[in-house]
């Protein structure tokens, strides 16, 4: 079986998630059961993935083939379909399997049954399976498909709770961004496919030549996945999104960001490669320093603790457009610092993953216990909480890049490789997280400090679980980087630094 | 609705059932499969609700919602299918059983009996989309009806 | 260059789609923006895979030699069109909900989640 884990990541979640439905109606217990069980053999599958992906190389598996290495079937020319893991889709891998770990034992716990539980964890599986397959996906066609399966359900997931009203209009919302979107990339596929006739990344991308068409379908790329991975002028949507999904569930949309925005790297860096301007990597740097900024000031005025961190997430999405970015810019020249601050910027991606995650899990918590999140009339929590309490100020502290913590080892790479490019980037992306500090500092004294106030709910052992997950994550990954930069994170920046003359060569040989 | 239109749906809903049954049957012969033919299937549903009122089809949202849910498991179970050589690899074809025969060459009327695995993939999808648009369709007919929530 | 015309029909039809999506405040409208881009699209798809004097992909008294369409563009409009009723029906949804929650589709009436 083990030769067949890649594809077995994507198919388990779907068998699952169609399956949830059905167990319902034979016992509730069964269903949730069921669902903790496939998040686990999720993560297990991707962690076994990764260590065979960073000890051996690309692992490309064909799907309906007679083996799975049949990579050629006439004449040179790819036809099946294929899964391409390299280092960085092993790495995207990594984060959405130890999300899943999190999110899934506090769905079971956190969404009640009246509320539509069994559309909720179902929705979640195919979320699930989505973003494992647009990961892992080596085929630009079926790379949209899942991108789809991600949005119709993602928005399921923000529009489920049909009985409020804000819920439908963030869904709305949502669902017509992530909709043009995924049109326009669907339409720069096909101008790819009628320049060259393929739609296997790496043979397009062997057969790229940079002419007017290519261009067009790449300005077409970068808006469709500007768009889904809510970068400034078009963020819009996110924090209604992330405010009105239930708070275990948005740690799925939080990892569905960072796959859209991992299909932005791919197609940047794998497809066109060489063949780009250097104003590419500056629109790319000023998309995310407009992001960092936008998000970070608008979080100033939120009075909804939901929407408060959803604005934090979004303002970390411009933290790894910045160090990517400049990894963008200098990928001609190859300068050393562009290498540093990539490595940055795709190590900010997990360590987003981990903060973001928890203060989603703490805000769901608050929300368990108060049944409200008005900042307003939160306060003295602490008292009553304060393994939330210690999990939120840990998570907010990493966000804002507090040393000893994961984030501001992800962001002093970021920041001494944008600083060698222009120091203007360095100021202003430190200005944005001081801002964040203030922010979630103000936050955390609404919510948690001040006299004792009355709960009506108990935390379930379960929340403390998920919330552990992902608190030891924050702390190991903060007290030792080193390990973790060398081993999982430089592998991944190198796939899409260096590596794209051995993705091409996994597929088309020699 | 009129005694009319009723009588029309009564005499039509069985003949779309069947055409679009043919509809996934054909899929690897001819245009058509499953996707199509599901929505050929469920315009026959949509047909019933017009006619005689989503309010007498309400508690069949349920068997909707269970069909839908076996034809995607049965989707992907046929993908787990072809594990022994690769996912979705068609393992039927051309082994002589259950749609087995080889495909014959050249200009030829077509055996039903050849595809391996995709004719039943074909059923899956069908499934799941006549449960699913009929679903929808439900759904929508129901809006500010008295079972809607 | 009438070649061409079906190209340049798509992209009037993607136009028309993000125009409306600008300009439009009902929500009912917005889908139907989504929706000619989407025709767009796929008719570019369809566009794209069509060769001079070609028979269909698939069709069983096809002569032997006889040149076809290209069958791929077919199957990703297939599955585009599929992708887009389902996104068609959950965005009518919402705004079926929408509607019962604040009694109209103005999207300039219905904003609760500003700032």
């Amino acid at each position: 079986m083990s030769v067949h884990a890649p594809i077995l990541v994507i198919a388990i979640p779907l068998l699952g998630g169609f399956a949830v439905p059905i167990l319902a109606r034979i016992h509730r217990t069964v269903r949730d059961l069921w669902v903790v069980l496939i998040a686990c053999v999720v993560a297990a599958g991707v962690g076994y993935v990764a260590a065979q992906v960073f000890s051996q190389g690309i692992w490309v598996y064909v799907l309906g083939a007679k083996t799975p290495q049949e990579t050629r079937v006439s004449a040179g020319f790819p036809i099946r379909i294929m899964l391409t893991v390299d280092a960085m889709s092993a790495f995207m891998g990594l984060i959405a399997g130890i999300l899943a770990l999190a999110a899934f034992p506090f769905a079971v716990r956190f969404i009640p049954e009246e509320e539509g539980k069994t559309l909720a964890l179902a929705l979640g599986l195919l979320l699930l399976a989505g973003i494992a397959g647009m990961a892992y996906t080596g085929d630009l066609f079926n790379f949209f498909v899942f991108l789809e399966v991600t949005s119709i359900a993602a928005c399921g997931l923000i529009g489920f709770r049909t009985w409020t009203s804000r819920a439908p209009e963030a869904a709305f919302k949502t669902m017509l961004l992530y909709s043009v979107s995924g049109l326009l990339f669907l339409l720069g596929i096909a101008f790819l496919y009628g320049e060259y006739g393929a739609l296997n990344l790496a043979y397009i991308s062997a057969q790229l030549r940079g002419s007017m068409v290519d261009r067009i379908a790449l300005a077409l790329f970068l808006s469709g996945l500007l768009m889904k991975v809510a970068a400034a002028p078009v963020h819009f949507w996110a924090p209604d999104a992330y405010g009105e999904a239930p708070a275990a569930k948005t740690l799925l949309l939080v990892v569905n960001t960072q796959v859209s925005l991992y299909g932005l790297w791919r197609i940047l860096f794998t497809l066109y490669g060489g063949k780009l301007d250097a104003g590419v990597g500056w629109l790319v740097i000023s998309m995310g320093l407009l992001t960092m900024a936008v998000a970070a000031l608008m979080a100033i005025g939120q009075t909804d603790l939901g929407r408060l961190v959803a604005y934090g997430a979004v303002s970390q999405i411009g933290y790894m457009l910045l160090g990517v970015g400049v990894g963008l810019v200098s990928l001609t020249s190859r300068a050393d610092y562009g290498l540093v601050a990539m490595k940055g910027g795709i190590f900010h991606m997990l360590n987003d993953a981990l903060t973001v995650g928890l203060l989603f899990l703490c805000v769901g918590a608050v929300e368990w216990v108060k049944g409200t999140r008005d900042l307003r009339e939160l306060g003295g929590l602490g008292h009553q909480l304060p393994a939330v309490a210690l999990c939120f100020l840990l998570a907010s502290l990493a966000l804002a890049g507090i040393p000893p913590l994961n984030g501001f080892a992800s962001k002093i790479m970021i920041y001494e490789g944008s600083f060698r490019l222009s120091p203007i980037l360095t100021a202003l992306a430190v200005l944005a997280s001081i801002l964040l500090l203030a922010v979630f500092a103000r936050a955390f004294q609404g919510v948690f400090l001040g006299p004792r106030t009355e709960i009506t709910g108990r935390i379930h052992w379960v929340f403390l679980f998920s919330m552990g997950v992902l608190a030891v994550g924050i702390m190991v990954l903060g007290l030792v980087p080193g390990f973790f930069v060398e081993q999982v994170v430089a592998p991944a920046a190198e796939a899409l630094w260096r590596g794209r003359a051995l993705y091409l060569a996994a597929i088309l040989g020699g | 609705m009129t005694v009319v239109v009723r009588t029309i749906a009564r005499v039509l809903l069985p003949l779309s059932l069947v055409f679009g049954g043919y509809v996934v049957m054909h899929g690897h012969l001819t245009p058509g499969g499953g996707f199509q033919g599901g929505a050929v299937a469920a315009s026959g549903l949509a047909m019933v609700v017009v006619a005689f009122g989503a309010d007498r089809l309400a508690k069949k949202k349920g068997l909707l919602s269970v069909l839908e849910s076996l034809g995607g498991v049965a989707f992907a179970a046929l993908g787990f299918l072809g594990l022994g050589l690769t996912f979705f690899a068609n393992v039927l074809a051309k082994t002589g059983g259950l749609f087995g025969n080889p495909v014959p060459y050249g200009p030829n009327p077509g055996d039903l009996n050849t595809a391996g695995t995709l004719p039943l993939m074909n059923w899956a999808v069908g499934f799941k989309v006549l449960a699913g648009l009929g679903a929808v369709v439900l759904l929508f007919a129901l809006f500010g009806g008295e079972h809607d929530r | 260059m009438i070649g061409n015309l079906p190209f340049v029909v798509c992209m009037i039809l993607v136009a028309l789609g993000l125009w409306t999506l600008v300009v439009k405040r009902n929500l009912v409208k917005l889908v139907i923006g989504v929706g000619l881009i989407e025709s767009g699209v796929n008719l570019f798809l369809v566009a794209l895979g069509y060769v001079q004097g070609g028979i269909p992909p698939i069709y069983t008294y096809a002569p032997a030699d006889a040149p076809m369409v290209l069958p791929t563009p077919q199957a990703l409009t297939l599955t585009s069109i599929v992708i887009g009723v389902a996104t068609t029906a959950l965005m009518l949804a919402f705004a079926v909900v929408i509607y019962r929650h604040k009694g109209t589709l103005d999207a300039r009436k219905i904003r609760e989640l500003r700032g």
